[in-house]
């Protein structure tokens, strides 16, 4: 069910923007999404179709690119992804740590003619 | 032609839910966000706390539920203020809820505000809704593998309870394969065991809540651990 309020959350996003430029038509919409995010891109894909409809993004493609968990370890120096179900550096093993990327979901741009 | 928008996808979201915690900052009310799954005995817990709390802060409370307040004249029996917010339907609270329902509360007259979330080990882990901290319920029943199966729910928490810990002896879960994957997703949560039904861990359980709900209460924030480090 949230998927849909973060669809309307996509809409907002890119709908005004868009509507700033000579355009007519959105043809595909940039999505950034964190792999700490729990967002799951086929249920955004299925629900943009339907709250699309009738908008200037209706049709568009919708192309998600996944950005990795990385940390920044204050205490061993490391400095790289890390996977998403373990939060332990896997320099020194240890959680004094920054995550640096993981947690966004954003509209990074569209393409629009 | 390519548009650069780079915009968060909940940004009204996070907007209302930044307008709440400045609101009740000022006013001095700590604004508690309790998830867990139906049935992990969220409200028994809420029974408890307001046993254990209500000596010591005005307690008032948000019950969440797709249909129905059964839970809400559950609370209101105890004499505690009580909003019952349907979300016909939908499964998590979004923060314009909690702000449209702030104004029912004399907030004036309140230290501690308890939202009770949509049962749901999912979605409501996704949306702020202004909260100065979170604690999740998983309770024996449901299994020792949950942490595992749900991270998000797991981490994005600032405490875990285990409830119904008085049934242990009849379930094979594990408490401490529970204690180890959510450290290794959420290294700074303390785990608390505890059974609304026998009051056993409920002590130690209020008290880490008081001294949370203390230090707001005198400071006027919480510490927040910062999702993004710069």
């Amino acid at each position: 069910m949230h998927e849909l309020s973060i669809v309307e959350g996509i809409l907002e996003a890119v709908i005004p923007e868009v509507r700033k430029y000579d355009v007519s038509r959105v043809t595909e919409i940039r999505l950034k999404i964190g792999e700490l995010s729990g967002i799951v891109p086929q249920c955004i894909e299925e629900y943009f179709r339907i709250a699309s409809e009738g908008t200037i993004a209706e049709g568009a493609s919708l192309k998600i690119e996944k950005v990795p968990v990385r940390i920044s370890c204050g205490d061993c120096g490391y400095d790289g992804e890390i996977s998403p179900g373990k939060f332990r550096c896997p320099g020194c093993g240890g959680t004094g740590f920054r995550i640096l990327s993981g947690n966004e979901y954003f509209v990074d741009s569209v393409l629009a003619d | 032609m390519e548009i650069r928008i780079v915009k968060q996808i909940l940004e009204w979201n996070e907007d209302v839910s930044s307008d709440i915690i400045k609101e009740l900052d000022e006013k001095k009310v700590c604004l508690i966000n309790l998830m867990g799954s139906p049935g992990a005995g969220k409200t028994s817990l809420i029974k408890k706390l307001i046993e254990a709390l209500k000596d010591r802060y005005r307690i008032g409370i948000i019950e969440g539920d797709v249909a129905g307040q059964i839970d809400a004249e559950t609370i209101e029996a105890l004499g505690i203020p009580v909003v019952q917010l349907q979300t016909d339907g939908a499964c998590h609270i979004e923060a314009l809820s909690i702000q449209n329902i702030l104004p029912m509360f004399d907030t004036g007259d309140l230290d501690v505000l308890i939202v009770e979330n949509i049962g749901n080990l999912v979605c409501p882990a996704e949306f702020n809704i202004g909260e100065d901290f979170r604690i999740t319920v998983l309770s024996v029943p449901e299994g020792d593998d949950k942490v595992v199966k749900y991270p998000l729910m797991f981490r994005a928490t600032d405490a875990l309870v285990i409830n119904k810990s008085d049934v242990l002896p009849y379930f094979d879960f594990d408490p401490d394969r529970v204690r180890r994957d959510e450290r290794d997703v959420n290294p700074d949560a303390p785990v608390f065991a505890v059974s609304s039904r026998t009051g056993e861990g409920i002590g130690e359980f209020a008290d880490w809540l008081d001294r949370r709900i203390a230090y707001k209460l005198s400071n006027g924030h919480v510490l927040r651990k910062p999702i993004f480090s710069e």
